[in-house]
């Protein structure tokens, strides 16, 4: 079969475009590849030599044999190995029946161990209370390796030791909560086999749910409604706020509110911020987006500089919990102490901002009281019995539930900056942009850093927007050589989010993740604001109502109280 | 002297010339040297008396004959019993009076008959008045074995062979003024050593630049400055036919092609000195014994491809070479071989030394310059090949020691006088270090397609204890076992390809019929179980799996099927290992179960009960064949 694909293509991906799939386990699309797996052998032209398809570019006139009885039986004999050093204890895994290791396996048909198994004793790390390493299961593919190192520049995770000793660790050895790690979950995303899982808490809220002395209400993040049908068999970007409302309620939640409410309220007060700074002149230039918990602890362990440059403003999941537990609660006549919050985030991260710091208890009591990812959520569902493709739309509770489309783009890279922006504009003109300003085209997209140039009645604002953290530190350091050299900041406002793609690709999604998928997804996103008639969030009538009977101002002493945090300079490594 | 002569106490010896030269008893320089090859005598020391004097080596030299070569040597010229290491000329006339003969008997029952000898050639001597006028020593080592008592005549070097008692007349006659040659004796085969990369190794003081000029060095240099263009030097490369010494045998002139090619503003080039075969020790001795031609390799190579940074990869285990090469980069520094405007030629370059940290993996290109980036020694899949895309992503070209120790020589005597020794495609020589159960373990240099064989038994003078050789094993942990019966297989890298092993970068350890294959191979596996980074699934898993078959197996406890997932990891090894280190290191079990698989149907046979038996035997120092 001839084929033809774009100069620098692997053999890899010269196979899938004619729809021949090389098996491999290490090999990621996100990813260059280790070529560590060893499973994507092919034969070319008459060598003896046997390279991988995944790293090797294809050629002109390349004679390629992908599959034949030979390549079929190291396949297999590799697979088998990889399974002599695995605990094969696929029943209790978190990745069972969504586990790549699992997958191949079965379609090799492989039915007994033939080599006797040996596989270290080593203990998992659960330190961070995010993620949970079980090294036993690692196939050390190095996918979460290159991830952490070079896509997120994080540099928690390495490899130790070598031969069959070699295992992938923090480095240092130490434990993940002491490394540099900041929780983003991609290593968990990327993972082939159960290695790396969220921390499952979904036990925690069933026993809450049941807990008749508890008052649990659930929040929902833009993102999530948009990848959970991946879940179910719906495909990517499919919209199911509807019916995630329904299976919530049915789940027992007595409340049901929408973090992308909160995510209006981020903006309103985000947005009086970078107001109060470029007009008013008060507070450092660029303003940086504060929303995402893993790029805050990253920021608080590298770059600590620009803490003054840091919004305040709590990220939506924290602005509902202290609504919820202030003024929801004294609205509905509920006490506080018995209200149990639940989160449905698309992020690891999530679950370690809960208790960052003070401020996330300004309630008086635990803010958000849980957080689960999108994966613990679908499995939840799946728990419950519910047909969820069958349930009827529903709706959310009216009072922090209301949302804008302004408040969806959260979910996807750019979006916060869009959303403020729109905000923005109406705060310093006292109008809104023209209907054909409103998509802000330049900060969308999958760029690893895009910025644009905005006028603002005859000012001209500059913005830039960073996805995935491996980007963030290029961008960061030409404010700060422009600092440096007290030359004006090259940008006025910055958005960082620590996932590629932002929400839609974090650490607690669906598995499978890359940038089709990431597209997918983002398309749903972009579709919810277009098909909404509210698409400012300053114009979200429940927004006004609660700045109205309850905090007063943005930026006002209320707001501030509830709404804001405060940072600290962390250091990277904890021992 | 070199480590190892160091280990074998040279120091010492060194300590005491130099007390005696402070205390004026030896009027003699006293020069430290890099070695000479010997490693079964050392340490050696040569005595370079007055010019006219021939030099005479002697080994196994410690303090107390230090003393006695200070005494009796160099004051009253007598030569030492049973130290010296006859040269390896052979000489075919008489030029001269004889002033000295030199006795050893070859066969390997080494009893008294030197000394019997010795007194009967002495007696004969007296009995015609030469007595006083001609030594008669005995010798250490004549380089000829297995050929009976062997003369050599000094200072003509004419050798006879297979002596008996009944010629001794007929050579004493032959030591007189108007002596003849004894045709029926002479022995007139020259040496099969040939030295072109050992050529220095032994015979100067390699920490000074001065020696090395002396014996030729940076002639090579001076000659590609004026002859030509680069492009001139890569073809000379070419026509000669080298190949890598490092082991894979990459042609070396192609390779400063490729590298040339590629465009890119800086290339780099790399001495890959991370030698850690077991048993292996040629690099060591280069290094230690002519750095300069090294780095003059090193600077030619730059040269050649448009390099302007070189780096030694050196492991850290190997302390004196590296205080060799450093003392050599700064010498060469210092009188404008590098830096700046080299040799006024307007060409720049420089190099230096970065140490490998004992990971035997960082001898494969890819994890070698991970290495030197300060990155995890893990090799990368290539291509990209380093010509290509290499250092710090630009093209960089690694060659081996030995490989560079060979280039100068080339460029100054001309490609056609490398490419006479070898074979059609294994051009030039081979430095081997043959260690083992041979009688001399030794650093050996033969042309290419030299027979095994010739190398064992002709030059490292067969098995020790008169034992059966039983295989010999080449290319270290990556090769494979050459059975006794393919002994007269030539060295190239062709033939031994063929036979399930590889030319490797030099080892050749030697096995006696009381070696276990299985125990053997068992080592060897484990060595590369051990240095395997642990990146690619099949070498990680492969190697230890194998390992742990191949352990079972020599328990007595293995099956038949054990043997075929054995070869079936083999397989799966060679084919989709991501390096060399995963690809090659079946072959040492490939190649055993090729040529002595009855060994291991034996323990699978035999069972627990003969595992047991075996393991007493060589454990008591009994032979196998007792053991049954």
């Amino acid at each position: 079969m001839a084929v033809e694909v774009p100069f620098g293509s692997s053999i890899l991906d010269a196979a899938r475009a004619v729809q021949v799939d090389i098996p491999t386990l290490c090999k990621h699309k996100d990813l260059l590849p280790t070529a560590a797996c060893g499973l994507c052998i092919v034969k070319v032209g008459g060598s003896r030599k046997m390279p991988r398809a995944c790293a090797t570019e294809i050629e002109d006139g390349m004679e390629i044999v992908t599959h034949d009885a030979e390549l079929t039986e190291i396949r297999k004999a590799t697979i088998e190995l990889i399974l002599s050093n695995h605990p094969n204890a696929c029943l209790t895994c978190g990745r069972n029946g969504d586990c790549e290791l699992q997958t191949i396996a079965g379609n090799f048909g492989i039915r007994q161990d033939v080599i006797p198994r040996y596989v270290r004793d080593l203990e998992p790390d659960c330190s961070t209370g995010s993620i949970i390493m079980d090294f036993t299961k690692c196939i050390k593919c190095g996918r979460c390796v290159q991830v952490c190192q070079e896509m997120q520049n994080v540099w928690a995770l390495s490899f130790l030791e070598r031969g069959i000793n070699n295992r992938m660790a923090p480095a240092g050895d130490i434990s993940l909560s002491e490394s540099p790690c900041v929780r983003c979950g991609q290593c968990s995303a990327h993972c082939p086999t159960g290695a790396i899982v969220e921390n499952d808490e979904t036990t925690t809220v069933w026993e809450a749910l049941r807990d008749s002395s508890k008052y649990c209400v659930v929040q929902v993040a833009p993102s999530v409604r948009v990848a959970l049908g991946e879940a179910f068999g719906y495909p990517p970007g499919t919209d199911l706020t509807g019916k995630i409302y329904s299976v919530l309620r049915r789940l027992g939640f007595k409340a049901v509110f929408d973090t992308t409410f909160a995510a209006d309220l981020t903006i309103l007060e985000e947005a009086a911020e970078f107001v109060d700074r470029f007009a008013s002149g008060k507070g450092e230039l660029p303003l940086i987006t504060s929303c995402c918990p893993a790029w805050v602890d990253y920021m608080e362990k590298r770059f600590a500089d620009f803490i003054p440059n840091f919004s305040t403003a709590k990220s939506p999941q924290q602005m509902l919990g202290v609504m919820a537990k202030t003024y929801f609660a004294s609205e509905s006549g509920i006490d506080p102490a018995t209200i149990y919050q639940v989160s449905i985030m698309p992020c690891t991260a999530k679950k370690y901002e809960l208790e960052r710091s003070e401020e996330m208890y300004a309630s008086g009591h635990k803010d958000v009281d849980v957080a689960l990812t999108t994966r613990e959520f679908a499995r939840m569902i799946k728990q419950s019995g519910i047909a969820f493709r069958d349930l009827p739309e529903g709706k959310s509770d009216s009072i922090l539930g209301t949302y804008s489309g302004a408040g969806v783009l959260f979910g996807n890279t750019g979006g916060v900056m869009e959303a403020a922006l729109r905000t923005a504009y109406f705060m310093v003109s006292g109008k809104n942009l023209e209907k054909e300003a409103i998509n802000i085209m330049p900060v969308r997209g999958l760029d690893g850093i895009k910025s644009a140039a905005l006028d603002v009645q005859g000012t001209e604002v500059r913005v830039a927007v960073a996805h995935g953290l491996g980007n963030v530190e290029r961008l960061l350091l030409t404010v700060r050589q422009a600092r440096r050299n007290g030359e004006p900041p090259p940008y006025h406002f910055i958005e960082v989010m620590a996932c590629p793609g932002g929400c839609i690709g974090g650490g607690g999604q669906p598995y499978g993740v890359c940038d089709e998928l990431r597209r997918q997804r983002m398309k749903g996103i972009v579709d919810s604001d277009l098909g909404m008639a509210l698409r400012f969030s300053h114009e979200n009538p429940e927004i006004k109502k609660i700045y109205s009977d309850f905090l007063g101002e943005p930026l006002g002493e209320k707001a501030h109280q509830l709404l804001h945090t405060r940072y600290k300079d962390r250091p990277a490594y904890q021992r | 002297m070199d480590s190892g002569g160091i280990a074998a106490g040279a120091e010492d010896v060194v300590s005491f010339f130099r007390e005696c030269g402070e205390r004026g008893e030896v009027a003699l320089p006293v020069v430290r040297t890099g070695s000479y090859g010997y490693a079964f005598a050392d340490p050696l020391v040569e005595v370079k008396n007055a010019a006219a004097d021939p030099p005479v080596l002697y080994g196994l030299v410690d303090k107390a004959v230090a003393a006695r070569i200070v005494e009796e040597h160099i004051g009253q010229g007598r030569l030492i019993n049973d130290h010296i290491v006859a040269s390896r000329i052979r000489g075919l006339a008489l030029d001269g009076p004889t002033t000295a003969i030199l006795v050893k008997d070859t066969s390997q029952e080494d009893g008294d008959k030197t000394k019997f000898l010795q007194a009967s050639i002495l007696d004969e001597l007296k009995n015609r008045d030469y007595g006083d006028r001609i030594q008669v020593v005995r010798a250490l080592d004549m380089g000829i074995y297995q050929e009976g008592v062997v003369v050599q005549l000094l200072p003509s070097c004419v050798t006879y062979t297979n002596v008996l008692s009944r010629d001794i007349a007929r050579i004493v006659d032959g030591c007189g003024p108007s002596g003849a040659v004894l045709n029926d004796l002479l022995h007139s085969r020259p040496d099969t050593q040939v030295r072109i990369v050992l050529r220095n190794c032994g015979k100067m003081d390699p920490e000074s630049l001065n020696a090395a000029i002396a014996h030729g060095g940076y002639e090579g240099l001076v000659r590609a400055f004026t002859d030509g263009k680069p492009e001139a030097v890569i073809e000379t490369i070419q026509a000669s036919g080298l190949r890598g010494r490092g082991g894979a045998g990459f042609p070396t002139g192609l390779k400063w092609k490729l590298t040339r090619a590629s465009e890119a503003d800086h290339r780099f080039v790399i001495c890959n000195a991370d030698e850690g075969d077991p048993g292996a020790f040629m690099d060591r001795s280069i290094l230690e014994g002519d750095p300069h031609a090294v780095l003059e390799g090193l600077i030619l190579a730059a040269y050649a491809i448009g390099a302007d940074k070189g780096f030694f990869y050196i492991r850290a285990e190997y302390p004196l070479a590296v205080k060799r090469v450093e003392l050599a980069l700064t010498q060469a520094r210092e009188h404008g071989l590098l830096g700046r405007d080299i040799l006024g030629s307007g060409w720049n370059f420089d190099a230096e030394v970065r140490l490998g940290a004992g990971a035997f993996v960082c001898g494969e290109e890819t994890a070698l310059i991970a290495s030197i980036e300060g990155r995890r020694g893990s090799p990368e899949p290539r291509p990209p090949y380093p010509s290509v895309s290499g250092l710090w992503g630009k093209p960089t070209c690694i060659n081996n020691v030995e490989t560079l120790a060979a280039v100068p020589w080339i460029v100054a005597h001309g490609a056609d006088a490398y490419a006479r020794y070898g074979t059609g495609e294994s051009k030039g020589t081979k430095v081997f270090a043959v260690t083992g159960k041979v009688r001399n373990s030794q650093l050996v240099e033969v042309p290419m397609g030299t027979p095994v064989r010739e190398i064992i038994y002709d030059i490292c003078g067969g098995m020790q204890d008169n034992l059966d050789l039983k295989g010999v094993q080449t290319g270290g942990p990556s090769g494979g076992i050459i059975p006794e019966s393919r002994l007269d297989t030539p060295v190239a890298y062709e033939s031994l390809q063929a036979l399930g092993s590889i030319m490797g970068s030099g080892g050749m350890l030697a096995m006696n019929e009381n070696d276990c294959m299985v125990d053997v191979v068992s080592f060897y596996l484990k060595f590369c179980v051990d240095e395997s980074c642990g990146k690619c699934a099949p070498c990680r898993i492969g190697g230890y799996q194998m390992l742990q078959l191949l352990l079972k197996i020599g328990r007595g406890r293995g099956s038949l099927e054990d043997l075929e997932q054995i070869e079936r990891i083999c397989k799966t090894m060679q084919c989709a290992s991501l390096c060399g280190l995963g690809q090659t290191a079946p072959n040492p079990v490939l190649s055993t179960l090729r040529f002595f698989k009855e060994e291991y149907l034996a323990y699978i046979e035999g069972g627990a009960s003969y595992a047991r038996k075996r393991k007493r035997a060589l454990s008591e120092g009994k032979s196998l064949k007792e053991a049954g």
